[in-house]
């Protein structure tokens, strides 16, 4: 139904930039960082949109590759978000981060710790072990990436990420992909570990239990690094979580917030 | 004292450099691989490039013996009177070896009047000093004999390899051309503030030979970025694929329409063409000799994932949009089959093979729709052993490079695209290797 589409908006920052931002519901802010296969929307963010007033900036560069050169590591990316929440006039939002948009979203809470009031990391990068290595979702052959990211590559899930019927969409595929690697290439470590104790906002983790990409272990490492962090197993879920067991893990997120974020609390 | 004026091109034609500036150029180009890879080399590995297990695959003492032969086979063309000899830069595969500028050294030690065309270092992944640096070392030795060539490098090299974030390739690309070219041409020291290099004192010793600078070649895929800066800066773009002259006539045009469009000349000495070339006694013979190092080669050496040849953010969107109206596909790279047969080879273009006449026709063909002055020839195919190389080289010296020489000597010269210290070279009197199982 075309009411229900979110609203696509050209945000002007001050620095010149612009960003990309679908925006719907009513409510307390909330900004969701998208992973590199692109920023889809779902019926995971239509759940979000009906308690909070959702943005979903697309990630600098993958409509222009241009804008990169405006990038040169994450404190760039922190400082976008940051404008984003000026230009917004947002003082403080519920950050969810997914995968590369975790790996941002941890970083802009690191960043810019007093901008967010509640922090979601969904099988975020950013942490780096040699003997666990993050996988190279890049280097997978196409065959088998569906199956590396879903623990159902059949899946609705695994559809409405990586189908990609049209030369535009393959097109928007690699150009979204381009720019989060612009960010993590080849090795997604830039030193967050270092930075993790700069967290204050409350942390929630959620992990598919069956991550190929980002390991659960890897769960377990932010848990230690950030202050006020608990971890949700999702059972049977593969890296997209929100999109394989979507009930699941808003129910995670509503019981989280209502006891983390005060206003969240009242306003229910 | 470089750009000599036009009319040096009349009064000095006994000179065995002016006169050599008109006749198309040859050049033997090595590409260095490694020769003895597994039959099932494709089914059971994933990559030719990139990771390759080199303990599996990679003996270092016979790679000692390849380099050995790849020197022995240049050094042949050379004396055979080629004009240019040359080599160029790969990564972690078994299609190429990694440093060009060592085995350019050597030739520029161990040769008198050849171009030494050094197709790497490819700047995005390379300190731009050093490149200067080097590529001036090997001017001087030469006698200013140096092709410049400056890739920007493939993704699989550039990116995989040595791990350059792929949307900063092309930036990269263009500090490191301007940093070099700075360094080249203005008086050191001088200050460099980039976006990836900050030099307080740039000031190489010595700079090249040649002046302004050696002739610059960007040895290009398909990309319009290239295209656009070669014509602006009178560049050669040698377009370099494995698919032949026939598919290689829709990126040349464009490569000649972007000249137009800089109102540039259509002097064939700014486009070069990289082809694979085998001559034998009879169009029979060539079959019986080449045809299992050509399949071994396609089958082989080009067997690249789609996953590494399209790496995200390495095209430009242009790039991308171009190739998504011409393909609808927006990574155009990974179209090179892997199956070819002597006779699809010869058909599609893919190789230009056969007898001398045969493969003159072929050449001559390919050069005048092509528009190229500039042959990069590809003689020598992985699996073919050292005697058959040798015997390919010399069945083209002798028998179809002095027919193809004067394609372009009507009006045009190759003066600015070719090192301004290369002679013609004198063939000299060497010996024929005896090649088993030819008459």
């Amino acid at each position: 139904m075309i009411l229900n589409d979110p609203e696509s908006r050209k945000v002007s920052l001050a620095s010149g930039l612009s960003a990309d931002v679908l925006v719907k519901g009513r409510g307390a802010p909330l900004l969701f960082l998208h992973p590199a296969q692109g920023r889809v929307w779902s019926p995971f963010l239509d759940s979000l949109a009906q308690t909070h007033t959702v943005y979903v900036p697309l990630t600098p560069g993958a409509d222009e590759p241009d804008e990169l050169m405006s990038f040169d590591a994450f404190s760039d990316l922190a400082l976008f978000y940051d404008d984003l929440l000026r230009a917004l006039s947002v003082d403080d939002a519920v950050v969810i981060g997914h995968a590369f948009g975790g790996m941002a979203a941890a970083e802009f809470a690191a960043h810019c710790p007093d901008r967010v009031s509640a922090l979601i990391l969904i099988g975020a990068m950013g942490l780096w072990f040699d003997e666990m290595p993050v996988a190279d979702v890049h280097t997978t052959h196409p065959t088998e990436l569906a199956g590396l990211l879903f623990t159902d590559p059949d899946s609705e899930a695994a559809r409405s990420v990586l189908q990609k019927p049209t030369p535009q969409d393959r097109l928007a595929y690699q150009l979204v992909m381009g720019a989060s690697c612009h960010f993590y290439w080849p090795v997604p470590d830039r030193d967050l570990k270092r930075r993790l104790y700069r967290i204050t906002a409350p942390t929630l983790l959620i992990w598919g239990d069956a991550d190929r990409v980002v390991p659960p272990a890897y769960a377990d490492a932010f848990a230690r690094g950030i202050r006020e962090a608990r971890k949700v197993l999702v059972h049977g879920a593969g890296h997209f979580p929100h999109l394989e067991r979507s009930a699941e893990v808003i129910g995670s997120i509503t019981s989280f917030l209502g006891e983390s974020v005060p206003e969240f609390a009242a306003a229910r | 004292m470089d750009n000599l004026p036009d009319l040096m091109d009349n009064v000095s034609f006994n000179m065995a450099s002016r006169a050599g500036d008109r006749l198309m150029k040859l050049t033997f180009f090595h590409m260095q691989g490694y020769r003895d890879l597994p039959e099932d080399f494709s089914k059971r590995y994933a990559s030719v490039w990139v990771n390759p297990p080199n303990d599996e695959l990679c003996d270092p003492v016979r790679v000692g013996q390849y380099l050995r032969w790849n020197l022995q086979e240049l050094h042949y063309a050379a004396e055979l009177g080629y004009d240019g000899v040359g080599t160029n830069e790969h990564h972690q595969n078994a299609y190429g070896f990694p440093m060009p500028s060592l085995t350019a050294y050597h030739l520029a030690a161990t040769t008198e009047d050849v171009a030494i065309v050094l197709l790497g270092q490819t700047l995005p992944m390379n300190h731009p000093l050093r490149v200067a640096e080097e590529m001036a070392q090997i001017d001087a030795l030469s006698g200013g004999r140096l092709v410049a060539g400056w890739p920007v490098g493939t993704t699989m090299d550039v990116n995989h390899c040595y791990g350059v974030i792929p949307s900063q390739t092309r930036s990269r690309f263009m500090e490191a051309h301007d940093l070099i070219k700075a360094a080249w041409t203005r008086p050191g020291p001088f200050i460099w503030n980039g976006k990836y290099h900050k030099l307080r004192n740039v000031n190489p010793w010595p700079k090249p030979i040649q002046k302004p600078h050696p002739p610059i070649w960007l040895a290009g895929g398909g990309s319009m970025e290239t295209w656009e800066l070669a014509a602006k800066n009178n560049y050669v773009y040698p377009f370099l694929s494995f698919n032949g002259h026939l598919a290689g006539r829709a990126i040349m045009q464009q490569f000649w329409d972007c000249n137009e469009a800089a109102g540039n000349d259509a002097n064939p000495y700014r486009a070069g063409f990289a082809q694979i070339v085998v001559v034998a006694e009879t169009d029979q013979d060539a079959e019986k000799l080449y045809a299992s190092h050509i399949s071994n080669f396609y089958r082989k050496t080009l067997h690249i994932p789609p996953y590494f040849s399209g790496s995200p953010g390495y095209s430009s969107k242009r790039s991308m949009v171009n190739a998504m109206n011409k393909f609808q596909e927006p990574t155009a790279f990974s179209t090179v089959p892997t199956m070819v047969d002597w006779k699809e080879a010869i058909e599609s273009g893919k190789v230009i093979g056969g007898s001398p006449e045969t493969v003159r026709q072929r050449m001559e063909e390919a050069a005048k729709t092509l528009r190229v002055g500039h042959f990069v020839l590809l003689m020598q195919l992985q699996s073919m052993p050292h005697d058959l190389t040798l015997y390919n080289i010399r069945m083209f010296a002798e028998n179809v490079m002095p027919h193809i020489r004067h394609l372009w000597d009507d009006k045009w010269s190759a003066t600015g695209y070719w090192p301004s210290g290369a002679r013609t070279p004198k063939v000299a009197a060497v010996a024929r290797p005896v090649l088993s199982g030819v008459a």
